[in-house]
């Protein structure tokens, strides 16, 4: 299929955006998707500190009370999406794809191992082998996970919510803050970690846009 | 009336059930085609579910918590309904408040929890207001110790424990969040919870005042919530007694409790939540009988001694539970009677043997299932519990991996307990409880003499809980005496 044939996919880069703002845009592009005022998108973005808690987080995971979290600057929110608890903050590119998975690719799981792909190929693209572990959604080196997801589908087959990726991360806040996921006993790991160098968000987009072109076929366009 | 079903959709290739997240839309609400009415949850993902046609919701079928197949109804739209309406025939009577937010129909079954509470209506108490909202559980002992303002404090300092964002809100419109349902952690009120209390608020006429606790001369039932009509006569009738048997079977609620001063409230996670209804549906279905039988296990802890480096070697260990799967699995091939269960008016009796084993999770637990398990050896059971009980504790099982048991094992005697009497699991017809395995002096026939002698010996106290609607005591005493000569001398090759 020629190139231009392909649907389009428009690539939001947003820079840091707090939390509660990037649920409305999300919100937003849902329902401007569903009415097909727009292609299918990804927000590319980092948060501020944030603990957010997905629909089977459990109160366990969560190592610090509100206050505690507020105390040190991190917000609490309650996502919306599937999964446990997780942490967002500077040096972790996050995306949200707002996709129609209709008519051809309407199946969860697919979603989440294209999501997985996606991620694996961006990785490999900076010669970090990464791969999946069965039952546990997400991307992983021997030194921990490297790539969440948690998704939410909306009426339509509307994707939102989506990855994130530990480029730069500061790890710390994870370890003390919350049980990643809800997965005892597994570390997280970043790709600064892993490659031993700085990596900065930035490099990550091209590979990132390059896989995603691939593993949805779909024709990426920055604006 | 032509209603419209709602199936639980098909989501994808490898998923074979949802369990319901949250119900987006109530009983009585209007919705649009292709309006999202529900959510439901799998591994990281949350989905929406569209009404597939517009109308009136009038019957939710599946609650919150509960996991269905695909295909299954969830819910039933009515396009000619208006809003308000419930479910036909209507579940409304004249004693029940006239709630904008519909009772769904299901609520009226405490009726039936509460008919079978003798010391209840032999002790009318005069009706007590209700609490406002969504509280008002009362002292089920009746000694009326509920002290509503202590529980509406407790429930304030909870719910108003919201982020930022929700209580600005809140303050925005003057809303007392304490009034405001809450669906997030631990009745926490959320972005999404304020929102839609702020569009009741503004779209109905009366709000969810409390509910009238009408007719002193029945007292209300412990176990009903605020919501749900009082017991009387009049209620029955309008409710085909079919629903509300089918409404027993498959639905639960617990009943709330004041909360006082000292004490701590936790919001149940999803397993605890899963677990209280499980236990409670098939306490409710399934006539439960125990037997009891005691096993040597002299012989197995000596072939577990002798054979333990070998296994080792092959990566395995063999625990005494796996000797317990073994035997039971090639006794149930025996006694297709106790792999089973009753479904409507068949019997079914299950064509593998999948066997769930109890795993303790502390808190909390989970059964995963050793599927054809008769078809295993007993070093390929040892190694499938421990990988199993493993990837349960890290919570890495697989949604098959829980699913499909025919028969059950829990070992409360890990822990010491001389004996238990578990639960039938639902559809299923058995349990086995494995008691500690302790030494005891028994009194043993020398084999040459014939002349009686005390030896010590390791033994087990084994509880067997049946469904005594398919499987009759006769039966349950033969299984177990098989299952005892099969341990007692436990094959070399197994």
């Amino acid at each position: 299929m020629p190139e231009d044939r392909l649907p389009a996919l428009e690539v939001r880069k947003l820079g840091r955006v707090p939390y509660e703002k990037a649920l409305d845009l999300q919100a937003e592009l849902v329902s401007r998707r569903r009415n097909r005022e727009i292609p299918d998108q990804l927000l590319l973005l980092e948060h501020p500190h944030v603990i957010t808690r997905g629909t089977s987080s459990l109160e366990s995971n969560l190592l610090l009370s509100e206050e505690e979290l507020a105390s040190r600057g991190i917000q609490l929110f309650e996502a919306g999406r599937g999964g446990d608890v997780t942490y967002h903050g500077p040096g972790q590119l996050v995306g949200y794809p707002v996709l129609s998975l209709a008519p051809d690719r309407k199946d969860l799981h697919r979603y989440l191992r294209d999501l997985e792909e996606v991620l694996i190929l961006t990785l490999q693209a900076f010669g970090i082998q990464a791969a999946r572990e069965e039952g546990l959604t997400g991307v992983w080196v021997p030194e921990g996970k490297l790539g969440a997801i948690g998704v939410r589908v909306s009426s339509g087959w509307i994707t939102s919510h989506g990855f994130s990726l530990n480029v730069d991360t500061d790890l710390e806040f994870f370890s003390t803050t919350i049980v990643p996921c809800g997965i005892q006993g597994r570390p997280v790991a970043s790709m600064t970690g892993v490659l031993g160098r700085p990596i900065r968000v930035g490099e990550v987009f091209d590979p990132l846009l390059i896989a995603f072109e691939s593993v949805f076929s779909r024709s990426v366009c920055v604006v | 009336m032509a209603r419209i079903e709602v199936p639980m959709p098909q989501m994808g290739e490898s998923i074979a059930e949802g369990t319901v997240s949250k119900w987006l839309k109530q009983v009585g609400d209007q919705v649009q085609r292709d309006e999202a009415i529900l959510e439901i949850s799998t591994d990281k993902v949350d989905a929406e579910i569209p009404s597939p046609s517009e109308g009136v919701l009038v019957e939710v079928l599946v609650q919150e918590g509960e996991t269905v197949e695909v295909g299954t109804t969830v819910a039933y739209i009515d396009p000619e309904a208006s809003p308000g309406d419930a479910a036909s025939p209507p579940a409304q009577t004249q004693l029940e408040e006239p709630a904008p937010e519909a009772v769904p129909a299901l609520e009226a079954a405490p009726a039936l929890e509460a008919a079978p509470a003798p010391e209840v209506s032999s002790q009318p108490q005069p009706a007590q207001p209700a609490e406002a909202g969504p509280v008002g559980a009362e002292d089920p002992s009746g000694a009326g110790e509920l002290d509503s303002e202590e529980a509406g404090t407790e429930r304030e300092r909870l719910r108003a424990r919201s982020t930022p964002v929700v209580r600005k809100i809140a303050e925005e419109h003057g809303i007392d969040l304490s009034m405001v349902p809450g669906t997030g952690h631990l009745g926490r009120v959320t972005k999404g919870d304020i929102m839609s209390f702020i569009e009741s608020e503004e779209a109905t006429v009366p709000t969810p005042e409390a509910a009238p606790v009408t007719s002193p001369s029945v007292a209300a039932p412990p176990s009903t919530q605020p919501f749900a009509p009082p017991v009387t006569p009049a209620v029955a009738p309008s409710q085909a007694p079919s629903d509300l048997w089918k409404t027993f079977y498959s639905q639960v609620q617990h009943p709330e409790f004041p909360i006082r001063e000292a004490d701590r409230v936790e919001a149940m996670d999803k397993i605890r939540r899963l677990t209280a209804e499980h236990m409670v549906l098939a306490k409710r279905v399934s006539p439960h009988v125990h037997s009891f039988i005691e096993i040597d296990f002299t012989q197995i802890d000596n072939m577990r001694r002798v054979n333990k480096a070998k296994w080792a070697e092959q990566g395995a260990k063999v625990s005494f539970t796996a000797f317990v799967v073994w035997a039971v699995s090639r006794v149930l091939r025996e006694f297709p009677v106790l792999n089973g269960t009753i479904s409507g008016n068949n019997l079914i009796f299950r064509g593998n043997v999948n066997i769930g084993v109890a795993v303790d999770l502390d808190p909390g637990l989970i059964v995963p299932v050793i599927h054809d398990a008769d078809e295993l050896s007993l070093v390929g059971i040892g190694k499938r519990i421990i990988d199993l009980a493993d990837r349960a504790r890290s919570r890495r099982l697989n949604p098959e991996e829980i699913q499909g048991a025919t028969f059950s094992i829990t070992n409360p005697g890990v822990l010491g307990t001389m004996a238990g009497m578990p639960i039938i699991p639902k559809g299923t017809n058995g349990i086995l409880g494995t008691g500690a395995i302790e030494k005891r002096v028994v009194v043993v026939e020398d084999p040459d003499t014939g002349t009686d002698l005390m030896a010590i010996r390791k033994r087990s106290i084994f509880t067997l809980g049946y469904d005594h609607r398919m499987v009759d005591g006769a039966d349950a005493a033969r299984f177990l005496a098989r299952l005892k000569e099969l341990m007692e001398g436990f094959p070399e090759d197994a």
